[in-house]
C-alpha cells in the first residue's frame, strides 16, 4: 500500500467530484476562520498600532505580553475558552459550547496575539518613517495609529492572511470548544483527526491536501488582488 | 469625526459588528437539538451516523454527538455542556448517578473488547480465550503493550483486567507499556506503528482501516464484556438541560426500533454491537460466531 | 486666510528663543541659543555639517522639546497651529497626491468640501494640479517635494520651516520650489529655512542665521553676511562652500 499515491488520488477524486458533504465542511472551515480573523484583528489592529505610535505606562509589557503569546498552544486556548463557555463557566448562559461562534471566538484568541504583534513591527517601522512628517502636521497619536494602519494596509493583508492560515490549520481548540460534532462543527482539521482515528489514513491525508489547496488558493487570489492593487499605484 | 479615517473606521466598524452577529445567527438558527456526550468507540465505529439519522427522522429531533472518552463524556456532562450521556464504564457511571448529575442509568446495548497483537505474537498469547493468563505472558514477555492512558471507558476495563491478572501495573511498567493518553483509534495507530498488544473495543476495531500487521489474539473471554448505558443529565443540577427531547432520545434507543437499529448496523457481516435494553424482549442478544 | 486667523498670526510673533539648549544624551548638540524672529522675515540658517541647524529648526517647530530654555510665540509658550515644516526627504502617505494634500487640513479639523478645494488651489499653485489623482508615492523626488509644499501651503501657516528642502532636487525642481517660497513670502509668509546652497539663500534670504558647534553666532541681515560676515567662522565657511 501506498498512502501517498492514495492520498493524492482520494484528494484528487474529493475535489472533483464535489461531494456536498466535503463543502459543507470546507464551507465551515472558511467561514469560522474568516469570523476568527476579523474578529481578532478589530482588537488587534487598534492595539498593535496603538503600542507602535505611542508609549504609555505599561506598553512595554503589553508589547513583550503579546511577542510571547504568540506562542500559545491551542490546546490551552480551547481549554481555556471551554471552560469559559461551559454551562457550569462564566459564560455558560450564552450557550455558545459546541457552536461555531465558539470556534471562532477560539481561533480568535489565538491569532490575536499574532495580529496584534506583527502590526505592531510593521506600523512601528512605518512610524519611524512617519512620525516628524506627521507630528508636524499635528495628528493625535490616535490618528497617526490609523492612517499608518491604512498606509501599512498591503503588509498588513499578509498578517491577516497568516493569521487566517494559523487559525484554519489548527485543531487543538476547535476539537474541544466545537466538539467535532458532525454537520455542526466538524471542520476540515476535525475531520482529519476523525479520519485518523479511524484510521483511514489515505482520507486523512487527502482531506489535509484539499485543505492546503484551499489556502494556496486563497493566498494566490489575495497575492492577485494585490499585486493589481499596486499596479494600479496603490502600494 | 475626522473624514480622513473614515474609510479605515468603516471596515473595522462593519467588522466588528457582523462577524460575532453572523455567527450567532447561525448558531441559534436550529433549536430541535439535543447535545450527546459519548463515547469514541460509538462515534468512530460509526453507529452513530447509522442510527441517528433514524432517530431523527422519526422525532424530528437532532442529535449533536461529542465523542470523548467515557471520563471526559461524564465530565463534560457534570460541567452541565450535555443532555444525555452515552457511554461504556457501569462503575464511572453508577458514582455519576450517586453524585446527583444523572436521572437514571439505563443499559442500552453491549459489545465485547478484544485483545488486538502482532501476527508474529512475541508474547504467544493468540488463540487464547483466557484474558488474564494473555495479559500475565505480555508483562512476562515485556512485549510492547499500548494503553489508552485516558480515563476513558476501554481504559478502565484494561486496568480492571490487569488487576484481575494479579499484576501490580505500578511496579510492573516498564519500557513495554506504553500510556498514550489518547483515543481509540489514535492508541490503535500507536500499536500498528509499533507493532504492540492492545485492548480495544470491537466496534472501533472493525471500523478501523490501518491495521498493518494487528489482528485479534484473545477474544471470548467473559470478562472481556463491554456495557454501554445511556442516562438522562439531572435538569435539578443544569437546568437547561433539554429534558423532554433528551428523554425521548433515551425512550427511543431502548425501545424495539431503536434497538433494532442498533442491529442492523453491520460492517460487512459483523455485528458492532448487540442490543440489550430490558424492554427489548424481542431484540435478542446474537450468539457470537467464530 | 479669514480676520481670526490673522489676528492669531498677529499674535504669534515675534518668535523668540531665549539660551535654548538640546541634549541627546551625553551630547549637547545646542547651546544657549538666542534668536529673535519678526513676522514676514525670510531667514536662511547657514552653518557646517552637525552644527545643530535641524534641531533648532526642530525645536522652533515643536517637534523637539528642548533640554534647557524655552521657544516663545508673541511672548507666550502655548504652540500656535498655523506653522507648517518640510524636511529634505518628502514623506507621502500611501494615497493620492490630492488625498496627500487634503489629509494635512482634515488632521487639522477642516471639512471636506472646503479641504477638497483649498487643496486643489494649493496643488495649482505649485503647478501639480495634472497629477492630482496619481499615487503619491510613485512621483520623482522633486514632485514629492512639491507636493509636501503644497500640503504645507494648503495649511495656510503663518510661518513655514524647511530643512534643506532642495538638498536632492534637481535645478529644475528647485527652482519650481524656490518660486513658490518667494511668493508666499510676498503674501506675507515667514519663512525659515537651513541651506547648504549659498545661491538660494543669497537669492531669498533677507537674514542670515549662521550656526557654528551649536550656538548661533551671527544674526544680521543677507547683504551684510554676504559682504563681510563678522566671524572668522563664517567667512571660513563661506569661502569653503560652493557658491
Amino acid at each position: 500500500m501506498n498512502t501517498f499515491s492514495d492520498s493524492f488520488s482520494t484528494a484528487l477524486s474529493l475535489l472533483l467530484n464535489a461531494d456536498a458533504h466535503l463543502y459543507g465542511i470546507v464551507g465551515l472551515s472558511l467561514r469560522v476562520s474568516c469570523i476568527a480573523v476579523l474578529l481578532a484583528a478589530v482588537f488587534a489592529l487598534p492595539l498593535g498600532a496603538m503600542l507602535a505610535v505611542s508609549k504609555f505606562p505599561g506598553s512595554r509589557t503589553l508589547t513583550v505580553l503579546i511577542n510571547g503569546f504568540m506562542g500559545l498552544p491551542a490546546v490551552v486556548v480551547g481549554l481555556a475558552v471551554y471552560l469559559l463557555l461551559s454551562r457550569a463557566g462564566p459564560l455558560g448562559q450564552l450557550g455558545l459550547l459546541f457552536t461555531p461562534t465558539a470556534m471562532s471566538i477560539a481561533q480568535a484568541v489565538l491569532v490575536f496575539p499574532l495580529i496584534a504583534a506583527i502590526t505592531r513591527q510593521i506600523v512601528e517601522d512605518a512610524w519611524l518613517e512617519y512620525t516628524e512628517q506627521l507630528q508636524s502636521l499635528g495628528t493625535s497619536n490616535w490618528q497617526a495609529a490609523l492612517t499608518l494602519l491604512w498606509d501599512t494596509r498591503w503588509s498588513l493583508s499578509t498578517v491577516m492572511l497568516a493569521g487566517f492560515g494559523r487559525a484554519i490549520a489548527e485543531v487543538g481548540a476547535v476539537m474541544i470548544v466545537g466538539g467535532n460534532i458532525e454537520g455542526v462543527t466538524r471542520v476540515m482539521t476535525t475531520a482529519i483527526a476523525l479520519e485518523t482515528s479511524k484510521g483511514d489514513l489515505p482520507l486523512a491525508l487527502g482531506l489535509g491536501i484539499v485543505l492546503v489547496v484551499i489556502v494556496l488558493v486563497l493566498n494566490a487570489i489575495a497575492h492577485f488582488i494585490r499585486s493589481w492593487a499596486a499596479r494600479g499605484g496603490w502600494k | 469625526m475626522n473624514p480622513a479615517f473614515s474609510s479605515l473606521r468603516r471596515l473595522l466598524l462593519a467588522a466588528a459588528v457582523s462577524a460575532p452577529l453572523a455567527a450567532t445567527l447561525s448558531a441559534h438558527a436550529a433549536d430541535d437539538f439535543i447535545t450527546v456526550s459519548s463515547t469514541t468507540s460509538t462515534e468512530q465505529s460509526g453507529l452513530f451516523n447509522f442510527i441517528l439519522p433514524i432517530f431523527s427522522k422519526d422525532s424530528g429531533i437532532k442529535v449533536r454527538v461529542v465523542a470523548l472518552g467515557t471520563g471526559q463524556a461524564l465530565d463534560m456532562a457534570r460541567r452541565g455542556d450535555a443532555d444525555v450521556v452515552f457511554v461504556h464504564d457501569k462503575v464511572a457511571e453508577e458514582k455519576f448517578i450517586a453524585e446527583g448529575f444523572g436521572v437514571k442509568r439505563q443499559e442500552v446495548m453491549y459489545n465485547d473488547f478484544i485483545l488486538i497483537g502482532p501476527k508474529d505474537d512475541p508474547a504467544k498469547v493468540a488463540g487464547g480465550k483466557d484474558i488474564t493468563e494473555a495479559l500475565k505472558k505480555i508483562e512476562a514477555a515485556k512485549a510492547q503493550f499500548v494503553s489508552r492512558g485516558d480515563k476513558s471507558g476501554t481504559h478502565a476495563a484494561e486496568l480492571r483486567l490487569w488487576k484481575l491478572a494479579g499484576i501490580d501495573l505500578d511496579k510492573a511498567k516498564g519500557p513495554w507499556y506504553k500510556d498514550t493518553g489518547s483515543g481509540m483509534g489514535p492508541a490503535l495507530n500507536s500499536a500498528a506503528a509499533m507493532n504492540g498488544y492492545i485492548l480495544a473495543d470491537r466496534g472501533t476495531w472493525l471500523s478501523f482501516k490501518n491495521r498493518q500487521n494487528l489482528s485479534i489474539v484473545v477474544e471470548g473471554d467473559k470478562r472481556l464484556f463491554n456495557q454501554y448505558g445511556v442516562i438522562l443529565v439531572n435538569p435539578a443540577k443544569h437546568p437547561h438541560v433539554k429534558v423532554a427531547a433528551g428523554q425521548k432520545f433515551i425512550d427511543w434507543i431502548v425501545s424495539p426500533a431503536g434497538q433494532r437499529a442498533i442491529a442492523a448496523y453491520k460492517i460487512g457481516d459483523d455485528q458492532l454491537f448487540f442490543p440489550n435494553a430490558e424492554q427489548a424482549a424481542e431484540a435478542k442478544p446474537v450468539a457470537r460466531k467464530k | 486666510m479669514n480676520t481670526s486667523t490673522q489676528a492669531a498670526a498677529l499674535a504669534m510673533f515675534p518668535l523668540q528663543a531665549h539660551a535654548l539648549g538640546f541634549a541627546a544624551g551625553e551630547k549637547q548638540i545646542l547651546d544657549g541659543v538666542d534668536l529673535r524672529l519678526e513676522r514676514g522675515s525670510f531667514t536662511a540658517v547657514l552653518g557646517p555639517n552637525g552644527a545643530g541647524k535641524s534641531v533648532l529648526m526642530r525645536l522652533l517647530h515643536g517637534l523637539l522639546v528642548p533640554t534647557t530654555g524655552r521657544v516663545q510665540w508673541g511672548g507666550l509658550e502655548t504652540r500656535p497651529a498655523q506653522q507648517a515644516m518640510l524636511f529634505q526627504r518628502p514623506v507621502m502617505l500611501r494615497r493620492s497626491v490630492l488625498g496627500n494634500v487634503i489629509y494635512g487640513l482634515h488632521v487639522q479639523g477642516v471639512a471636506a468640501a472646503e479641504a477638497r478645494q483649498r487643496a486643489q488651489a494649493a496643488l495649482a499653485r505649485v503647478g501639480l494640479v495634472h497629477l492630482a489623482d496619481r499615487p503619491a508615492r510613485v512621483l520623482s523626488g522633486g514632485e514629492q517635494q512639491r507636493v509636501a509644499l503644497a500640503r504645507a501651503v494648503a495649511l495656510e501657516p503663518a510661518i513655514l520651516f524647511l530643512d534643506e528642502p532642495t538638498a536632492s532636487l534637481d535645478p529644475v525642481a528647485t527652482r519650481a520650489i524656490e518660486a513658490t517660497l518667494a511668493e508666499l513670502h510676498a503674501q506675507g509668509t515667514t519663512i525659515v529655512m537651513v541651506t547648504h546652497h549659498l545661491g538660494q539663500a543669497r537669492r531669498l534670504a533677507q537674514d542670515i542665521v549662521f550656526v557654528q558647534e551649536g550656538r548661533v553666532t551671527e544674526h544680521t541681515p543677507a547683504t551684510e553676511f554676504f559682504r563681510q560676515p563678522r566671524s572668522t567662522a563664517a567667512s571660513d565657511f563661506l569661502q569653503e562652500e560652493l557658491p
